[in-house]
């Protein structure tokens, strides 16, 4: 099946938004709160802010969060494996695109 | 349709056990796992080491699949027997390994096994249990090139995304949209579309859908977060005496001063000329010394003059 969308669709960057609440982020990554809960005690998600109303993320958090839900389910890490490798992953990158600057 | 040798795609025998399935799985799963591996098709052997283990991992599934045998002569096309999985049960555990909305099995797999009816179930349950009002959201990954993000402007994508159809089975389905490019996105940054993703639940809002971004290599500037390299080649008396040199930058040439005694690695720092953003990136200019070639008497004569004015030792400190 194909379909052709006419006209012109313009977004917003997501990880530029701070206002990611708790809910949103479970819906994003099809997990309870539980988990997210999890994520923050063990350091994978930092709050950006908590108020009354509840925990904030920022937008980057949404991609780190479903990471992390991936290597869990996938791997059948635990949580301290997944944070372990999400920070190996991301020193990787870093470490990657500092190599891409310096080859050529 | 093709068949597919599961033994073959976890690289185990035939009369592997249980616990070697397991491990071999586990290997291979974190060298193709699509969040890990840099592979170009870790994508597509992850997929297709999930369905492998899917069904050797269960006795019901390995047993039924074993019955086929090693499969057709290499080909020939692969069709299921009419008495196939009499006997067997397959309900119970669903699929696990990268059963993301869009598990997506192999015409093979569903023909035996039939995942898709399984899939579909999953994707409505995932949006059921977290916010009944709102639909699935969709996720994609694209690869654009650095002037989008430089420059904005709008780009054409062909997103595959998983649906429901009428039947309950899921179904893939190609949209080709046209998106304005956020002025100065990262690599790893996302688009979200409001209302792209699945239509609304009764009463609901609709889904939206969330594009990440990584970036094409460019042909002039390396991208590190929103800071930009460019390699600018130097003729030697302009890294040595200084000299104003035409520089590329992403808003256009700029006249550039290069310090009176640089070298090779000295790095220029253009504020604010890299990804445009609230707070822009900066480019960096990294000089390279360029040679002139000793090709003809003139050039020669111009490098021994060189030689005999400059007492120099490039390999002073080898201390040779």
């Amino acid at each position: 099946m194909k379909s052709e969308i006419p006209g012109l669709w313009s977004g917003e960057i997501f990880e530029e938004r701070t206002e990611l609440g708790v809910d949103e982020l479970c819906r994003l990554c099809s997990v309870d709160r539980t988990t997210i809960v999890q994520f923050v005690e063990e350091g994978v998600l930092s709050v950006a802010e908590a108020d009354p109303t509840g925990w904030r993320f920022q937008g980057g958090a949404l991609r780190r969060a479903r990471v992390a839900v991936r290597l869990q389910k996938d791997l059948e890490l635990n949580l301290p494996g997944v944070a372990l490798a999400l920070e190996l992953l991301e020193e990787l990158d870093r470490l990657r695109s500092q190599l891409g600057v310096l080859r050529r | 349709m093709d068949f597919k040798d599961y033994y073959q795609v976890m690289g185990v025998a035939r009369d592997a056990t249980e616990p070697q399935i397991k491990q071999a799985y586990r290997r291979l799963a974190r060298k193709y796992h699509p969040d890990v591996s840099k592979e170009k098709d870790a994508e597509a052997r992850f997929k297709e080491l999930g369905e492998a283990y899917e069904v050797l991992k269960s006795p019901e599934k390995r047993a039924a699949y074993d019955q086929l045998g090693t499969g057709p002569r290499p080909g020939e096309s692969f069709k299921p027997p009419p008495d196939w999985g009499a006997g067997f049960e397959f309900s119970g555990a669903g699929p696990q390994p990268g059963a993301d909305a869009g598990a997506d099995y192999s015409d093979f797999f569903e023909s035996l096994f039939g995942g898709a009816a399984r899939g579909a179930r999953r994707g409505t349950r995932q949006t059921g249990g977290f916010d009944q009002g709102h639909g699935e959201d969709h996720h994609a990954k694209v690869l654009l090139d650095l002037d989008a993000a430089l420059r904005g402007g709008s780009r054409q994508m062909t997103l595959r995304l998983p649906e429901v159809d009428a039947e309950g089975h899921l179904v893939f389905r190609e949209r080709t949209l046209n998106v304005q490019i956020p002025k100065g996105i990262q690599a790893g940054q996302t688009i979200r579309l409001a209302g792209q993703g699945a239509p609304a639940p009764a009463g609901g809002t609709g889904g939206d859908l969330y594009i990440e971004v990584e970036f094409q290599p460019h042909p002039l500037y390396r991208v590190d977060g929103r800071d930009l390299y460019l390699e600018l080649p130097v003729a030697p008396w302009e890294a040595a005496l200084g000299a104003s040199v035409q520089t590329p930058t992403p808003g256009g040439s700029v006249d550039l001063k290069i310090p009176a005694g640089s070298h090779a690695g000295t790095k220029l720092r253009l504020r604010s000329r890299g990804l445009p953003a609230t707070v822009p990136g900066d480019l960096y200019v990294v000089l390279q010394i360029a040679l002139p070639p000793a090709v003809d008497d003139k050039s020669k004569d111009a490098y021994r003059a060189m030689a005999q004015a400059l007492p120099f030792n490039p390999r002073a400190t080898l201390g040779v």
